[in-house]
């Protein structure tokens, strides 16, 4: 029996290379000039629900919440087998907490419509918050289990997985449809298709279409009126939607979503105050071995917040 | 999410497993009261389980002046859905101002669910906690003894400070062994408040087949500090005071090749190629003279202290502090100086 799967990928700034470039004077992370991946768990996610339309077939369809340049995590699902891809951004989004970001996904999950399975890596990178998952599932009403380490099979609509708590594991069954969230060692994704990238290539959104085509535009002609572009971006949309190389791209009206609880106006939580670490091992202090200089080891390790 | 009530109690959510008590839990019920002490209120603990009232004296001993106790049979393991809503309903019905949770899987799986359906503020893995009055930029308006949230970002390359004003209550979930883990004041006298939630049979759909738990392990990749011994700690009974200073700072025991071979300490505890590759946010090598194998499994460690008798030594050369001298005299002088900032 076919099973739909949704898979919700972020696209993240890559926190395990992070380097000095990265850091501003104020001591906050510079987001531009981090090298943008995609979410490596979420990799994970995405391998799963592939694995399930191996075995039952069915569909898997990839959404992503982000700006326009989030698009590029989607192609990438393109590459390795997804069947749909979603890009939903908007401006309005922007400073979302986990608690905002779960309720706009799960509008754009029931936007969707069908589904049995709804996976997501255990955590992104950036936050390692590990809360949007569980939060899509309450909004939705499905059951969850979270660190998922096998998929170990679909039976009479009841799904098993085993789950890895660091020191023990459990067997769940569970009815269907419910919400997963994947380890990164349940499986080791498959690579891009050869032949997929080079079908999906060419695949765009609407709002990369427009940036492209305005910039190609004005290169030849710097007085060309907004509205030619604009007719322009329109036929090139539609013919690569005939293609099947357009990119959905939602907004928060396109999934009904109620404005208070997305963005700032719907995130409880605040970032009050931001304080970088120093990050490299540039200075060297040594410390004479007496009582005087422990303490002051001790000192500086609090004051730059080492120890708590 | 519930109205602020700034009257209401800081509440800790109590792990249990088997009928043992998460160390994290009460590592939280230390920081809690001293939370509740702060802002003038009582703490509450959350026990769930099957038989578990045997813990509520524990739970006392470590600082709660409440435990709100609800037993089911039906709620023997750990399961998302039932235990979400024995959370839920709680702190519907009592309102407490901050509920903790500890940040472990368990943790991890069940504090976003509720936050979600409480549609109240969640922070992930605080490092630290404290009460203060926060101004709020947008507004000026002032927010009275707020919690502050203080949690690592960006893979440890940040610290955010975050702040929850109106969509209480205030809940986070704080990692294990960052609190110190209080000793227990058997005299301590509470409440053991017995609560009765509905629970339906559709919070059962989700079937647990088998269970398969380890006795907990040396957690070296979880840690926020290690302290480890090389083949300078010369004797297995030197160890302990590496166990003590890592007891004083919360943090775990690791050791280096030679220390292992020579039988001061278990395999389990090795770090470097052959062992387990960590990047606490606090590495304190003594004894250890840094061979390229140990440095490989430590290096990415975002402070690495350096204790050796030898000033030539290759760990002082990825080291950000150091001290040349013999840390059976060094170790000591730290415990007494991290026990006086205390």
């Amino acid at each position: 029996m076919p099973y739909d799967c949704i898979v919700c990928v972020k696209q993240v700034p890559d926190t395990a290379n992070i380097t000095t470039d990265a850091m501003k004077e104020d001591g906050t992370v510079n987001r531009a000039a981090l090298p943008a991946i995609f979410n490596p768990e979420d990799l994970n996610a995405l391998e799963t629900a592939l694995e399930i339309r191996d075995q039952c077939g069915g569909t898997v369809t990839a959404i992503s919440m982000g700006p326009p340049k989030a698009a590029e995590v989607l192609r990438e699902c393109l590459y390795r087998g997804a069947d749909r891809v979603i890009l939903l951004t908007d401006r309005r989004a922007a400073a979302s907490d986990t608690l905002a970001t779960s309720y706009i996904l799960s509008q754009a999950i029931r936007t969707i419509g069908r589904y049995d399975i709804v996976l997501c890596g255990r955590q992104a990178i950036d936050g390692d918050t590990a809360q949007v998952g569980p939060q899509i599932a309450e909004k939705l009403g499905l059951p969850q289990i979270t660190y998922l380490e096998a998929f170990l099979g679909i039976e009479n609509g009841r799904i098993r997985v085993r789950r890895n708590m660091g020191h023990g594991w459990e067997l769940f069954e569970s009815p269907l449809p419910v919400l997963l969230t994947v380890l990164g060692t349940a499986n080791q994704p498959r690579p891009r298709s050869a032949k997929r990238v080079m079908r999906f290539k060419r695949a765009r959104t609407v709002s990369e279409l427009a940036a492209e085509m305005a910039a190609q535009m004005k290169a030849q002609n710097p007085q060309v009126p907004d509205s030619q572009i604009e007719s322009a971006v329109q036929e090139r949309a539609e013919q690569l939607r005939q293609q099947g190389l357009l990119i959905e791209q939602w907004d928060l009206d396109r999934i009904g979503a109620d404005l208070s609880r997305c963005g700032a106006a719907g995130s409880p939580t605040k970032v009050w105050r931001v304080q970088g670490i120093v990050l490299t091992r540039k200075v060297y202090k040594q410390y004479p071995a007496t009582e005087e200089g422990v303490r002051e080891l001790i000192h500086e390790l609090v004051v730059d917040r080492t120890l708590g | 999410m519930i109205p602020v009530n700034r009257q209401g109690e800081v509440w800790v959510y109590a792990e249990q497993e088997d009928g043992a008590l998460h160390d994290v839990s009460l590592e939280l019920c230390g920081k809690a009261r001293q939370l509740a002490d702060q802002l003038g209120v009582r703490v509450g603990a959350m026990l769930a389980g099957h038989q578990v009232a045997g813990l509520a004296d524990r739970l006392i001993a470590q600082g709660a002046d409440k435990v709100y106790l609800v037993e089911d049979s039906r709620l023997a393991h750990y399961q998302t859905l039932p235990y979400a809503r024995v959370v839920c309903r709680l702190i519907e019905k009592y309102h407490p101002q901050i509920v903790l949770y500890g940040a472990t899987p368990l943790g991890r799986d069940l504090a976003p669910r509720v936050a979600s359906h409480l549609r109240a503020g969640m922070t992930a893995d605080c490092t630290d906690l404290q009460i203060d009055d926060v101004v709020e930029a947008r507004t000026q308006q002032l927010h009275p003894k707020l919690l502050l949230q203080v949690r690592p970002a960006f893979g440890g390359n940040i610290i955010a400070t975050i702040v929850n004003y109106d969509g209480w209550p205030q809940m986070a979930t704080v990692r294990e062994g960052v609190m110190p883990l209080l000793p227990p004041d058997p005299s301590r006298r509470g409440q053991v408040v017995r609560e009765h939630v509905e629970l339906d049979d559709t919070l059962f759909v989700v079937r647990l087949l088998e269970r398969h738990m380890e006795p907990r392990k040396v957690n070296l990749k979880g840690a926020r500090v290690i302290v480890a011994g090389g083949g300078g700690v010369g004797s297995k009974e030197n160890f302990r005071l590496i166990y003590e200073l890592a007891g004083v700072i919360g943090g775990a025991v690791g050791a280096s090749r030679a220390a292992v071979d020579s039988g001061f300490i278990g395999k389990e505890h090795q770090i470097g190629q052959t062992g387990t590759t960590v990047r606490p946010a606090l590495y304190i090598a003594c004894g250890i003279s840094g061979a390229i194998q140990h440095r490989a499994g430590m290096e990415e460690s975002a402070k690495i202290v350096a204790i050796n008798t030898d000033p030539e030594a290759p760990i002082f050369s990825i080291a950000h502090y150091g001290i040349v001298g013999d840390f059976k005299q060094v170790i000591p002088m730290m415990i007494k100086a991290l026990r006086q900032r205390q």
